[in-house]
């Protein structure tokens, strides 16, 4: 690939459309064109320049702005989809049953939810395509900055103050007259320019005046923060950098966090509350009056205990950390843990309290309460009478192969054998107790009655731990910075010079916002005697003025 | 003093002067010839004048409003839309003050009461924060992503200025067609507030049990003849009419019967428009539109996008995934809101793209402008009321 | 032509890289990290019904049989009788049974040692440190054998036979 030599005596790359250094059109289109492209400077984009192994072909490919939009576009419709009918993991379908989740899908949504599910876009996020289009955007991201930032950054640096009137003639903002007194109007035309705060550079008859050079770096700034995002997003796949377990844990219990081993939790008590006429603001009394109840917070309050240095998992050596009530917005946060309030149930049965009766006198001869989460093998009654509890069942599921049989740990369906020991009957009556059910082997002069059961709430508490979330933020901040320095400052420059005789040529071209850049023209030819310039785009504003000006 | 009363008097002060303006920028575009003399005719700065009375009334609605429930009020449909409206108006003040240009308050304004009236539709009372607003990120991000949106939809407003007047709308096109699809949907919009009000006026109220989706048993009050009945419903009121169709436990009949009957209305409204000026609308605002500077006009719409895109990057994406962070334990989950913010974003950096390389400006910028308010309505619109999840509150 | 070399180096090293992380996106899996085969079996310390503190490391030098279990399970209970059966045969050959309850009540746990005789240490987890973050035991019941050396030679998520269990514990005896 040879090197293109402009007239000018500059070498410039191959592909180049004007000349690095003073503009001239190199193609044969850029030299027929009344405007000429000025996006890169007219500079040669790398990928443009070879074309001959597997690695430039895909290398080109990706440096494309084409392909880069039609990712884009691919990655917004894709997500569009997915929101059609609930996610994956918005389903209330528990466990991983493939079968299950299809049921849901064919259920509520027919054919097309089956159809939905059998494409995997239930849980389109996590698929494979899905992730590699995320992963082609982000290489399109990298490879079509480097492609053209570089190039930018050398013909931004190699710019020559004075440019070749066929470079000048080109541009959108062009104009060219002769003018009395060049040397004034140049000089004046300085001085208005660094009042307007441009960056003036004066070279043989030629002004280049510029400003906010570094706007142009903004989307290359952006884009190096959207890489870092996804490469954040792209290292919670490492091992450690990312936690994210559930945990119930009822009013009373102390649990290990999953996830974060070497701490416990305590779940001291969990409540809700809600606004209520009387103690709620005044404001929403109509709001309450047509909701009826609206809920103000969750609250599950907390002790949180470390095991001591040295000690191991299972061991009781555990000290005590903090206490914390944990609300929804207000998660708990300790070394580098957070936990969320996410869920609750209400209702569990925590104890349950029975009265011995005498089923002949139907008198009670004492009470007595079970803690369904620790029996006790015996309740004394006073008076030589005592229930010894001799099977518990916290789920009982009835008579499997002979024998009573529970199918959880969790009290939903509590049933006992109690031996209740009497003074008249010292070895006790067997009595076999669930809810609403008693049987009896023989017929007993006793019975335990149920009386009353307190229930308990459990909380449901997700456990998060994310060592990426800073490089995101980070990510974050750089890609607002490159948006901002990218989108409020524009690039601005003016071209003035002599031409042959005594004509004056000027031209101006902005990245964004040519407005303004004809507001400042417009002060500098206040003060500077230049020539009358005009928008080579703006087809209206010849009429515009004529028709204003005969008014 | 009753902040909530005076709350609702402000709003209804904004709504008043916003109609105003609007009839004065219509006469500044009228009355001059070219852009050059309508930036300094009289009606152009009685109409900014009253535009910033509207704005301040309505300022004073939304701070009055805050005072009253002591939150921002921006937690239901109908403060976050009533926000949007007035941070538009807010986003064309600004532009009008830079580029001095009546005909784009001709149409802004016009939309921000659409908006207006149409937010007004949803519940109005002032109610308590739930858990999971309860935050400072509410007043940061939901503020902040509105603004981005309205600055955004000023390029919209642009956009459809420079397109009433470079669309040929003397001949048969696709152009013509999509033209004249966008007012239909804006007049679709008043089908839902002339029904809705109708209906309210008219007190009317039928009760019905059903029976939803998870199969557990509900109770629902139409306010408009319920013309679909849920699955498995039952009427309560004997009086009213009875449903024509019941629908499956996923579809909300109630939200059908709504859409159907602001259809109905929406194309009697605009059968009625077209019986009387036997022209299309966009033939009718041609005229308005005609004294716009086509190339000011791109160059608005695509400096609205270049301010907005940052503003609602940071609002929509960012603020939200630190407030999602910090409240749902996950700082992005693919919930429908956030999906379709996603979206936005990435379509409006598609619209960037595709004007800074690929050289679409004039109509197809004005174009991908209209679409992009299109698809900011659908997030506020059909994703709160038809896509449920996280974020419906309303 | 060595600058164009250099070229295509730099753009087939960055393309490399990009496909790499995309590869590694695919694969990798938020998932909590399970036991294996061939990993060091985490030392633990509970109490067995007596109060006495056991730890996992009291055993080294001899085969350890660690089964999870709760009294609710069905297959836990049908398997109990004959790893008490073997228990004692293999004391004495240096493989230990271990048995860790899944954070159940003292009564109920008392009642199944006595309803089924048994004899090895019973542990009770009960803030299932043990079974949910060291061990990462979801099905029930699970049975680990871990070596002289304290490494996990095998991991049973099912309910085994006799023979099994025979040859299990056999296979962790020290030589």
């Amino acid at each position: 690939m040879s090197k293109i030599k402009c007239q000018c005596g500059h070498e410039n790359p191959f592909g180049t459309v004007l000349c690095e250094k003073c503009g001239r059109p190199l193609t044969d289109e850029a030299k027929k064109s009344e405007m000429v492209d000025m996006r890169y400077e007219g500079s040669a984009r790398r990928s443009q320049t070879y074309k001959k192994s597997v690695i430039d072909k895909v290398w080109n490919f990706f440096s494309s702005v084409k392909i880069g939009v039609s990712i884009i576009i691919a990655v917004l419709a894709t997500s569009a989809i997915g929101t059609i009918f609930p996610q994956k993991f918005y389903v209330p379908v528990s466990g991983n049953d493939p079968s299950e989740y299809l049921e849901y899908y064919e259920r509520l949504y027919g054919t097309v939810g089956k159809l939905y599910y059998q494409l995997g876009f239930y849980d389109m996020y996590n698929s494979w395509w899905f992730k590699i289009l995320i992963g082609m955007l982000g290489t399109s991201i990298i490879i079509a900055s480097l492609d053209r930032v570089i190039p930018l950054y050398k013909s931004l640096t190699k710019q020559r103050t004075k440019r070749h009137p066929s470079f000048m003639k080109r541009q959108r903002i062009y104009g060219e007259s002769k003018v009395s007194d060049s040397d004034e109007s140049l000089k004046n035309a300085e001085k208005a320019l660094k009042d307007l705060h441009y960056k003036v550079k004066v070279e043989d008859g030629a002004i280049l005046a510029e400003k906010n050079r570094f706007g142009r770096w903004g989307p290359y700034v952006n884009h190096t923060g959207l890489i870092i995002f996804l490469l954040g997003v792209l290292m919670r796949g490492i091992p450690g950098f990312y936690v994210d377990e559930t945990m119930w844990i009822r009013e009373g219990e102390t649990r290990e966090i999953p996830g974060a081993p070497g701490y416990l939790l305590e779940n001291v008590d969990f409540s809700v509350e809600t606004y209520s006429k009387d103690k709620a603001d005044e404001v929403f009394g109509e709001a309450l009056d047509k909701n009826g109840a609206i809920v103000s917070e969750f609250k599950s309050d907390v002790k949180l205990y470390k095991e001591k240095e040295g000690s191991l998992p299972g061991s009781s050596d555990v000290e005590f950390m903090k206490e914390y009530p944990i609300v929804v917005n207000k998660p708990l946060k300790f070394d580098g843990y957070s936990i969320f309030q996410m869920d609750y149930k209400t209702g569990e049965l925590k104890t349950m309290t029975f009265s011995l009766m005498n089923k002949k006198t139907e008198q009670s001869v004492g009470e007595f309460t079970i803690d369904l989460n620790d029996p006790a093998n015996d309740y004394d009654l006073g008076n030589g009478t005592s229930i010894e509890l001799m099977e518990y069942y916290a789920d009982y599921d009835g008579i499997v192969d002979g024998q009573p049989s529970s199918k959880s740990p969790i009290p939903n369906n509590p049933a006992f054998i109690f031996n209740m020991k009497t003074p008249e009957h010292p070895d006790g009556e067997k009595s076999f107790v669930a809810i609403r059910q008693t049987l009896e082997v023989e017929p007993n002069d006793y019975e335990a009655k149920f009386l009353s059961a307190e229930t308990r709430d459990a909380s449901g508490l997700t456990i998060r731990k994310d060592k990426t979330l800073y490089i995101l933020l980070l990510g974050g901040i750089v890609f607002m910075i490159g948006v901002i320095q990218g989108s409020y400052w524009q690039h601005r420059r003016i071209w003035i010079q002599k031409g042959s005789d005594s004509e004056m040529l000027i031209a101006a071209h902005t990245n964004k916002n040519w407005y303004t850049l004809k507001k400042d023209l417009d002060k500098v030819k206040e003060v500077a005697t230049l020539p009358t310039y005009t928008d080579k785009q703006d087809k209206e504003a010849v009429i515009d003025t004529t028709e204003g000006e005969t008014k | 003093m009753d902040y909530a009363a005076l709350s609702a008097n402000l709003l209804l002060v904004s709504f008043i002067a916003y109609l105003v303006g609007t009839f004065f920028f219509g006469g500044a575009v009228k009355v001059s010839k070219t852009e050059k003399t309508y930036k300094d005719s009289m009606w152009g700065k009685i109409g900014i004048v009253i535009t910033i009375i509207g704005f301040v009334s309505q300022l004073g609605y939304f701070i009055t409003r805050w005072i009253a429930s002591g939150h921002a009020p921006v937690s239901n449909m109908f403060e976050f839309t009533t926000a949007f409206s007035m941070m538009l108006v807010g986003s064309f003040i600004l532009i009008f003050f830079i580029y001095k240009t009546p005909s784009l308050g001709l149409f802004a304004l016009p939309i921000a009461i659409v908006i207006i009236a149409y937010a007004s539709m949803f519940p109005r009372e002032i109610t308590p924060l739930i858990p999971a607003l309860k935050s400072y990120w509410l007043t940061v991000h939901v503020i902040t992503a509105a603004l981005g949106e309205s600055i955004l939809a000023i390029s919209a407003v642009a956009g459809l200025i420079y397109l009433a007047k470079n669309v040929d709308l003397t001949k048969k096109s696709k152009e013509r067609f999509w033209l004249e699809a966008v007012m239909f949907t804006v007049v679709l919009v008043l089908g839902f507030v002339v029904s809705s009000t109708a209906f309210s006026l008219s007190g009317y109220e039928a009760d019905f049990t059903y029976v939803d989706k998870n199969g557990k048993p509900s109770e629902m009050t139409y306010n408009m003849p319920p013309l679909f009945g849920m699955s498995e419903y039952e009427q309560v009121t004997t009086d009213t009419m009875k449903p024509w169709f019941e629908t499956p436990a996923i579809v909300n009949a109630k939200t059908l019967t709504t859409f159907v009957w602001s259809l109905f209305t929406g194309i009697i409204l605009y059968i009625l428009i077209r019986l009387i000026f036997r022209r299309p609308i966009a033939a009718l605002l041609q005229p308005f539109a005609n004294k716009a500077n086509s190339q000011l006009m791109d160059e608005i719409g695509y400096r609205s996008v270049l301010i907005g895109f940052p503003v609602f990057t940071l609002g929509a994406l960012i603020f939200a995934m630190i407030w999602a962070h910090e409240a749902w334990s996950r700082f992005w989950g693919w919930d429908p809101k956030e999906v379709w913010a996603l979206i936005t974003w990435l379509f409006y950096a598609a619209f960037l793209h595709l004007r800074l390389s690929q050289g679409w400006e004039g109509k197809k910028s004005a174009w991908l402008a209209v679409a992009g308010f299109v698809i900011i309505m659908f997030n506020l619109v059909a994703v709160n009321l038809i896509i449920a999840g996280l974020h419906s509150y309303a | 032509m060595d600058k164009k070399k250099k070229r295509l180096f730099i753009r087939g090293a960055i393309l490399l890289v990009l496909a790499a992380a995309i590869v590694f996106a695919l694969t990798s899996k938020k998932e909590t990290k399970v036991l294996a085969v061939g990993d060091k079996a985490p030392n633990f310390e509970l109490q067995d019904m007596n109060g006495k503190k056991v730890k996992l490391s009291d055993y080294e030098g001899q085969g350890v049989f660690l089964n999870f279990w709760g009294t609710w399970c069905p297959p836990c209970k049908k398997e109990m009788p004959y790893i008490e059966k073997h228990s004692k045969e293999f004391t004495n050959k240096g493989v230990q049974v271990l048995s860790v309850n899944i954070g159940e009540s003292e009564f109920k746990v008392n009642t199944f040692i006595n309803q089924y005789g048994l004899t090895f240490p019973v542990l009770i987890d009960k803030n299932k440190s043990v079974s949910r973050n060291s061990y990462n035991v979801v099905p029930l019941p699970t049975t680990m054998l871990i070596d002289k050396n304290g490494v996990i030679k095998q991991i049973v998520t099912r309910e085994m036979s006799e023979a099994e269990i025979v040859s299990l514990m056999e296979s962790i005896q020290p030589e």
